[in-house]
């Protein structure tokens, strides 16, 4: 097979730097094949990872790999590294092509890039995907180049020339390293160049396993995150905030005295609260809770878990499909609010002046953040700077700019630099969470056949204002699913039933309530799934079948059949496990990947009633085992990496993890009220198993695990305990702790932090 | 505001402050020494571990004032060997597990799992699962199993 060539560019500058277009190439669609053959849903030929690189075509924008003259590539990376591993990936990527150690790439995060217009968007697990054929494009254009300028220097045929770890050798045995030639192979004017990169049966570091690159400044405290940053007078900030979502400011009854306050630089009433600067946090924490402030309602003050449930289940369509001459299983699912929290709270740093300003976040749409100041401030676009930081975790947070956006209202305020930093308790109740979620399904089947599968899916609406919405309407026309709305589109692009289940249909209605929401890693998946595997058990138990025997035999693809295969060979499926235990799988595939997840839970008494002190414990997953396809990995290690952190959500959102709605505002108000996963819940057994290469194109994965997981964990619940679970998370109808008050906002620090000395 | 003085990483360190100030903000935002981290300043995420004399605490939920001149204060950026450099066998371990992903509560989790280490030795046994239970630092990433593995092969190490 002819290899093919790519389009780049080698570019004016007095370095080597080349440049690439962001743009993959076509992908094959997915075939299906199978018992009752379901027509392909849009997710089979055309998903959300297709949309998301189309929308990149038809703009013409560039990335820029430089080769310097200390013989390293650097490469500023328009998106946002946020503990997924991109940094590590697309650096191995380039140095794989240039034939450089990965230690001599450095990739950094590039600012807002408005001219990128729809491509400087980190989401959807896409980043591999979109960056994979132009980096390696343009790492190769610079390979060439050295090589061609080593060429001409000696005289010799470039075909005579070799490389190894960034040195350049000729026959007759001279030598020149990278570094030495970077001046000389630059370019004085752009050209387009044509290159072919390296065959894939060639590479020798994509593909196995390689540690973080950030990982040295990580373990001794040197890797700098928002907060970390020292800019000039940006002094500690924070927000004092209303006791329902979306409250406002009617009047602040003791301004200045506040203002008087040890520390205290400003006081200022914004959009969303008050906001103070002072010398330092703890500071700013005594000036917001001595505050004494008059609220006026916020949007969802009637709003708590029962309400919002009751508006789902009125908006969600019956089932179409009547059961005639077959037998069916209907069932409904909640899903109950989850915070996408990260352990770095919202945090951002403005400089707002007359004229410019200067804004430092970790952010996953920064053109839209950007912009977004750019209109509060009333100031051109390109006045103002955004610089994209290191991100301390995202799960969908990052996708919006809310504490760059509030910083810079601040900033601008008050006429000084600020840090602004949201307080834990602030950032579970006022942060953005993945919205509750109710699911209804009904499935007939006859006989060993699935005739019809039918879900429908409701949620309080999720917001994709972020920009997702504009690369979706860029490509609209290319899309085969119609006059969507953005979520639908969302939806349907990404939700695709991996059985052959007859007829099948998957919608998704919204209800419009004004909470803060967003996506959460992966979005709509790990409730929908976990509700259709739920069934697909019930529906084995049914035809007297096993779970694994039944998912095998109504899959559509031999690809999933092969992880599903593995997942039980590696994870011993069918085990005999003691009463109170048991084993559950979960199957999802998208991003053009797929995860099979099995694992053994723990439901005896001795382990449900485990004591921990202000922690939940209830059942615990002891043991779990996955199996993960994407296509191509780059770096499985780091693939393993996210895979863990898959699993982890996944028996959080099962178990324990959650929001409770309370007249306006989630009562959760720290890591001991909203129980994400801890060591306690943690598994002590588990392994992580990466396909090898299989479609050769690199599928996307930084959320691929959370779907399969949840539902492996809710499925084997339901198999321990003999009641299949229809609550998320089990232990949501038992409030697990004491609410803090709402006024005031956030609590003090506790002083006897030396009693728990260990 | 009053003279508060304690050794940081092996220096003697003077500094201003208010008497109730925790010292977390003492160290992050007036000492600039910004390894430990913000979570919760709860005293619950653990994010900003440090240790006082060898053991784990958070600074958040202490004030400064209860620190005294003889307190030997170790963050992340004091554990390397100050002589030679070289890491603490746990942080060396944090990179051959590949532990951490976007490294924000590592810091903490490391203080942590030292200061866990150490005492379950000053009980006479070593580390277990049930030790490892025990600690209460959140990883949102969840790098918890590998945190796990990291911690026992470090400990055959210290």
């Amino acid at each position: 097979m002819r290899r093919r060539r790519f389009l780049g560019y080698l570019l004016a500058a007095p370095t080597l730097a080349v440049a690439a277009e962001i743009g993959g190439a076509a992908v094959d669609p997915d075939t299906a094949e199978g018992a009752i053959p379901s027509p392909p849903e849009p997710a089979d030929t055309y998903d959300l990872s297709d949309a998301l690189t189309d929308a990149a075509m038809p703009t013409a924008n560039l990335i820029t790999v430089q080769v310097n003259p200390d013989g390293t590539a650097s490469f500023a990376l328009p998106r946002a590294e946020v503990g997924q591993g991109i940094t590590t990936a697309i650096g191995m990527l380039i140095a794989e092509e240039l034939d450089l150690p990965l230690s001599k790439v450095t990739v950094t995060l590039a600012d807002a890039r408005p001219e990128l217009l729809f491509n400087q968007l980190t989401g959807g697990s896409n980043t591999i995907h979109a960056m994979y054929q132009p980096v390696r494009t343009a790492a190769a254009i610079a390979r060439a180049r050295l090589l061609a300028t080593a060429a001409a220097q000696w005289g010799v045929p470039v075909s005579s020339l070799s490389v190894k770890n960034g040195v350049i050798r000729s026959g007759n045995g001279k030598t020149a390293s990278y570094g030495s030639l970077a001046r000389a192979a630059a370019s004085d004017t752009v050209r387009p160049v044509t290159v072919t990169p390296k065959p894939e049966s060639a590479f020798t570091l994509v593909g196995t396993p390689q540690n973080r690159v950030d990982a040295h400044d990580i373990v001794t405290g040197k890797k700098k995150f928002t907060l970390d940053l020292a800019v000039p007078n940006a002094k500690p900030t924070m927000v004092c905030r209303p006791p329902t979502i979306n409250g406002t400011v009617r009047a602040v009854r003791n301004l200045a005295q506040v203002r008087a306050m040890p520390g205290i630089t400003d006081v200022a009433v914004v959009s969303t609260g008050v906001a103070v600067r002072g010398e330092t946090f703890g500071q700013c924490i005594d000036a917001v809770r001595a505050l004494q402030v008059t609220w006026g309602p916020g949007s969802v003050d009637g709003e708590s878990d029962d309400t919002v449930l009751d508006k789902l289940k009125a908006a969600t369509p019956p089932p179409a499909v009547p059961p005639v001459l077959t037998k069916s299983i209907d069932a409904e699912f909640v899903f109950a609010f989850a915070s996408n929290s990260a352990l770095e709270t919202n945090c951002a740093i403005a400089d707002v002046r007359k004229d410019r300003a200067e804004i430092w976040s970790g952010l996953k749409s920064p053109i839209t953040t950007q912009e977004q100041i750019a209109k509060m401030l009333g100031l051109p676009v390109s006045a103002v700077t955004v610089h994209v930081t290191q991100g301390g975790g995202s799960f969908g947070r990052k996708l919006f700019g809310d504490a760059a956006l509030e910083a810079a209202e601040i900033s601008h305020k008050i006429g000084k630099p600020v840090k602004l930093m949201w307080h834990r308790t602030d950032d579970f109740r006022h942060g953005r969470a993945h919205p509750m979620s109710y699911s209804r399904i009904r499935v007939n089947y006859s006989g060993a056949n699935v005739v019809s599968y039918e879900q429908r899916h409701a949620s309080s609406a999720t917001d994709f204002s972020h920009g997702l919405g504009e690369i979706l309407t860029a490509t609209s026309a290319k899309l085969p699913v119609g006059e969507l709305g953005f979520s639908e589109t969302v939806f349907t692009l990404s939700q695709s039933v991996p059985y052959n289940f007859g007829a099948t249909t998957q919608t998704l209605t919204e209800v419009p309530l004004k909470f803060h929401t967003g996506s959460m890693r992966n979005v709509y998946s790990p409730n929908v799934v976990c509700a259709r595997e739920l069934v697909v058990d019930q529906l084995a138990a049914k035809m007297s079948q096993d779970p694994v025997a039944f998912r095998r035999s109504f899959f559509k693809d031999d690809r999933f059949r092969a992880v599903l295969d593995k997942l039980a060979q590696v994870g011993q499926w069918g085990r005999s496990m003691p009463k109170g235990t048991a084993q559950g799988v979960g199957f999802h595939h998208e991003y053009k990947s797929c995860s099979a997840v099995l694992v053994e839970i723990d439901c005896r008494p001795e382990t449900v009633n485990r004591e921990v002190r202000d922690g939940v414990t209830g059942p615990r997953v002891t043991k779990a085992v996955m199996v993960v396809d994407v296509g191509r990995p780059i770096n499985p290690r780091g693939l393993q990496a996210q895979m863990m952190g898959c699993i982890s959500d996944g028996i959080g959102l099962a178990l324990t993890e959650s929001l409770h709605i309370a007249d306006g505002l989630p009562l959760e108000g720290s890591w001991d009220n909203f129980f994400y996963t801890r060591q306690w819940n943690t598994p002590t057994e588990m392994q992580i198993v990466v396909m090898p290469t299989t479609t050769g194109d690199p599928g996307g994965a930084g959320e691929l695990g959370v779907a399969s997981s949840l539902a492996a964990v809710a499925c084997a619940y339901a198999r321990a305990t003999g009641t299949m679970p229809t609550r998320f998370p089990i232990n949501h109808g038992t409030l697990g702790f004491d609410p803090l008050p709402r006024v005031p906002p956030i609590p003090q620090s506790p002083t006897d932090g030396l009693k728990y000395a260990f | 505001m009053s003279q508060h003085t304690f050794i940081l990483n092996g220096q003697r360190v003077t500094v201003e402050a208010p008497d109730d100030l925790r010292l977390l903000w003492v160290l992050r935002d007036l000492l600039g020494v910004t390894g430990p981290k913000y979570g919760c300043g709860l005293d619950v995420c653990k994010a900003c571990t440090c240790h006082i004399n060898g053991k784990a605490f958070n600074p958040c939920s202490v004030p400064v004032s209860q620190i005294k001149p003889t307190d030997e204060i170790t963050t992340i950026e004091g554990l390397a060997d100050r002589q030679t450099g070289a890491l603490h066998p746990m942080q060396q371990a944090w990179l051959d597990h590949d532990v951490a992903q976007c490294g924000y509560c590592q810091p903490g989790q490391i203080m942590a799992a030292i200061a866990k280490v150490r005492q379950a030795r000053t009980e006479g046994r070593e580390i277990s699962d049930a030790d490892l239970d025990e600690l209460r630092n959140i990883c949102r990433c969840g790098t918890y199993f590998r945190i796990r593995e990291a911690v026992r092969s470090a400990a055959a190490k210290m």
